[in-house]
């Protein structure tokens, strides 16, 4: 198919609606509406499921039923909306039913703004709804990338029985880019096995996230982990740039990822041996990827657009063999490349630090104190 | 390499339309190319703008402190975007909508009164036509043909009659060459 | 050149005291405006300004703090009368109103303004209802009637896949605790007079502590229903009242004998 110039919203809406989306439950909220409105449209012209909920709590929760047919399901929302819903996300994990779910995350916390952030993070990526489960998390940082990653959310998704998230901030949601859609898959006709759909010539089944008996809990948590453990051994995606000889690797998802790719290709120009990767599922973590480089890499910097949550991830990778600094912008603001630039020519000039956080000595250089 | 452009002005002024118009031209062109609006309540009747980045390869950022070229349509675009402009970069200023030339010496700047010449051709709603054919006559990213096409393959049939409207403002704009570099 | 004098008794129209003097950033012709000024102005009339306590909902009037000029609190969406329980909970003697859209109130807090109705909650919420989402650039909203056009609706509202739209008012007129429910509308100056009234009577409710009260104001969206103020004001007068008729809908007993 053609390269077609595409909003972010409208291609992530209309690639779930290629893979084979059966019925799409949301609520109206900035940067991420126009995902909703190319639902409201495209939905029901093709005969299938679209409901405007009267809230991200009634959304997650039509989503919940509607996976227990195993039908495939999606919602949308952007952070505001996904606190709403954290409740029904720990429901739909204990119940090990598959949905998919895309946040287009805004400044934060609390009503915030409708600029980009990448503030959502720890909440996607270590839970935010109660008890121990996983969801897997997906970051595109260009929309081809939104595009791919939101018809492989729906593999991964049924595959594991497991919720999938597509993760992107507010600009790549707007944003326009050219880019291919996947040629329309039929609609499923069959549903899974143990999915309730009326027990006609078979076993009924029961599909619950309650275990009064702890130790089924205990085995259903252990149920979930052995499969985490599995995502985790299959499904770790990144994307190196200017890697081969990286003496100094930068580390950023989704748009300051994608920033940091012009910050590192003017260092290059410079002359600084630096490399980007740019981790595509934030969950399961490029872990053992980032482990591995510090055979090579001099230093790492983390740049998010937030106050360093995904930097957790990296230092526990990179385990204090080597330095880790951070740089980030917050509350909708969006790093512009020269600032990384800065922060690299940091690290290349030998100024990246052991001493104490790597946050707190971002803020000191920020604010020049703690 | 890439070029960044920065098209600013009013709601209303299409200055949107502008932009996905020269994000079109490139890809039809097999250029990589980002086009990124300033959105939320802006919308309603406040100032728009947007961003678009071509190249030749993967596209980084979106968003650029230094563009290569800016089309200010009214007084607060110019205010806000000449002093940001790269050296030796492209000013385009609809002189209509300002009162005031240009600062800085180091620019290709250009005044096109585009709001005259869009009602002089007949349509008002054609000026961000106008500032661009201003802009591509000035700036090497691409030429005014591939611009052409575009509108004649993504405008929908239904606003077709308007395409020979659209390629004389194009033109128009077109004729506005600055001068080199004092 | 000659300055007239206006002496004070010639004043005939000025900024009520509980009202910022600033520009709002509502669309032009918005009634959010009229809504805002009466409410003012019954504040003002009652002495009421340094007792009030607003409690901002999300959506165009998420901002009505910068306007009002008395002390607020900003609701999560719909959440509005749970934090107005807890503000009066403590405060009782003071006023404590609500400001919600109907996609704040009608949707997305439903389950809050029942419950705040249902406690008989001595609070005021003031309901405005436009048919749609405003902020978010129009969507369908509880409110939205049955084939209009929105963004999300966009071959007008299918009643068979989303449902008829709610008269809140006749609905928490329903319930025990509500003292005072009316529905009002925006639309000419009699109307605008009527609607005022009602919002002293529903102020005067609270003072009295004799329950819930709520003023449903029929409102105009011109900017996303796409049309002009004036025909905006005609069709809410043309399509909206015949859905949702003018009236009062729960008067308590002892709220029948109020003189306001
Ligand atoms: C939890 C949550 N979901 C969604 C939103 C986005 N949102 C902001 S305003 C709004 C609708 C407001 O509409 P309405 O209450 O009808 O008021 P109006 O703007 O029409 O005055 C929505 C859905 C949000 N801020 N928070
Ligand atoms: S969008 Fe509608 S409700 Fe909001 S301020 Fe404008 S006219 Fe009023």
């Amino acid at each position: 198919m053609a390269r077609e110039l595409l909003k972010g919203n409208e291609a992530i809406a209309e690639a779930a609606i290629r893979a084979g989306l059966q019925a799409y439950f949301g609520y109206p909220i900035t940067p991420q509406t126009e995902l909703l409105e190319w639902m409201a449209h495209r939905m029901p012209e093709l005969g299938r499921a679209f409901v405007q909920a009267e809230s991200e709590l009634g959304a997650i929760n039509m989503v919940y039923g509607a996976a227990c047919t195993g039908a495939r399901v999606m919602t949308s929302s952007s952070s505001p909306g996904i606190s709403l819903m954290m409740e029904g996300l720990s429901y739909i994990a204990a119940t090990e039913v598959p949905a998919v779910l895309v946040d287009v995350m805004r400044g934060g916390p609390g009503l915030g703004n409708i600029a980009p952030a990448q503030s959502d993070y720890n909440q996607m990526v270590h839970g935010g709804g109660h008890g121990d489960y996983h969801t897997i998390v997906l970051a595109p940082a260009t929309i081809q990338e939104a595009i791919d990653l939101t018809v492989l959310a729906f593999d991964l998704a049924e595959k594991y029985r497991s919720i999938a998230v597509v993760l992107l901030d507010g600009s790549l949601g707007q944003m326009m880019e050219p880019a291919e859609l996947p040629p329309m898959r039929p609609v499923r006709q069959t549903f899974p096995a143990w999915a309730a759909t009326g027990a006609a010539g078979r076993e009924r089944n029961v599909l619950t996230s309650i275990y009064l008996d702890p130790p089924k809990e205990e085995e259903a948590n252990l149920r979930l982990l052995r499969r985490w453990q599995e995502i985790q051994a299959n499904e770790v995606r990144f994307r190196e740039y200017f890697m081969e000889d990286a003496r100094f690797v930068v580390v950023g998802f989704g748009s300051a990822g994608r920033v940091a790719l012009s910050a590192v290709r003017q260092a290059r120009a410079e002359g600084i041996p630096v490399g980007l990767l740019r981790p595509i599922s934030l969950s399961p973590f490029p872990t053992r990827q980032i482990a591995a480089l510090c055979e090579r890499a001099e230093a790492f910097l983390v740049v998010e657009m937030n106050a360093g949550q995904m930097l957790e991830d990296v230092r526990l990778a990179v385990n204090g063999k080597r330095p880790v600094e951070f740089y980030g912008r917050m509350g909708g603001v969006m790093p512009f490349p020269d600032e990384i630039l800065g922060e690299i020519r940091r690290l290349a000039a030998g100024e990246a630090s052991f001493e104490g956080h790597p946050r707190d000595r971002w803020l000191q250089r920020l604010t020049g104190s703690n | 390499m890439q070029t960044e452009i920065i098209i600013a002005g009013f709601g209303g002024q299409g200055v949107l339309f502008a932009g996905q118009l020269l994000a079109y031209a490139a890809m039809d062109e097999g250029r990589e190319v980002t086009w990124i609006p300033s959105y939320g309540p802006e919308m309603r009747g406040g100032t728009a703008n947007c961003t678009v980045i071509i190249a030749d390869e993967e596209i980084g950022s979106p968003l650029v402190r230094h563009p290569a070229a800016v089309i200010a349509m009214n007084l607060p675009s110019l205010d806000k975007y000449e002093a940001l402009i790269q050296p030796g970069g492209v000013l385009v200023v609809n002189a209509s909508m300002v009162n005031r030339k240009p600062a800085r010496g180091d620019l290709r700047a250009v005044m096109v009164p585009g709001n005259e010449i869009a009602e002089a051709m007949g349509d008002r709603r054609m000026t961000n036509m106008v500032l661009l054919g201003a802009l591509l006559v000035n700036l090497p990213v691409l030429p005014v043909e591939a611009v052409e096409r575009a509108l004649e393959a993504h405008l929908p049939a239904r606003h077709h009659r308007l395409l020979p409207l659209n390629f004389q403002c194009l033109r128009k704009g077109a004729e506005f060459v600055a001068e080199t570099v004092r | 050149m000659v300055v007239e004098q206006i002496v004070p008794e010639e004043i005939v129209y000025q900024r009520p005291r509980s009202l910022v003097e600033c520009a709002t950033h509502y669309c032009p012709g918005c009634t959010h405006g009229v809504a805002h000024r009466i409410i003012a102005e019954v504040i003002d009339e009652m002495g009421l300004r340094e007792h009030t306590i607003g409690v901002a909902s999300v959506g165009c009037s998420v901002f009505a703090y910068n306007y009002f000029d008395f002390d607020w609190v900003q609701a999560p969406h719909g959440r509005a009368p749970a934090m107005a329980t807890g503000v009066k909970r403590v405060l009782p003697d003071r006023m404590v109103i609500t400001y919600q859209g109907d996609g704040d109130m009608a949707s997305i807090g439903m389950t809050e303004v029942v419950h705040a109705a249902a406690r008989g909650e001595n609070i005021t919420v003031f309901f405005i209802n436009n048919a749609n989402y405003g902020m978010t650039g129009g969507q369908m909203a509880p409110t939205t009637l049955p084939g209009q056009k929105t963004t999300s609706s966009p071959h007008g509202r299918d009643v068979e896949l989303a449902g008829y739209p709610i008269r809140a008012s006749e609905l928490l007129a329903t319930l025990e605790g509500a003292a005072y429910v009316v529905r009002r509308s925006l639309h000419d100056p009699k109307n605008i007079r009527l609607a005022k009234k009602a919002v002293r009577t529903a102020l005067e409710v609270q003072r009295q502590g004799l329950g819930f009260s709520m003023v449903e104001m029929l409102s105009i969206c011109p900017t996303n229903w796409g049309m002009s103020p004036n025909q905006a004001l005609q069709w809410l007068a043309e399509k909206m009242i015949p859905y949702y008729p003018v009236g009062d809908y729960r008067v308590s007993p002892s709220v029948a004998q109020l003189k306001v």
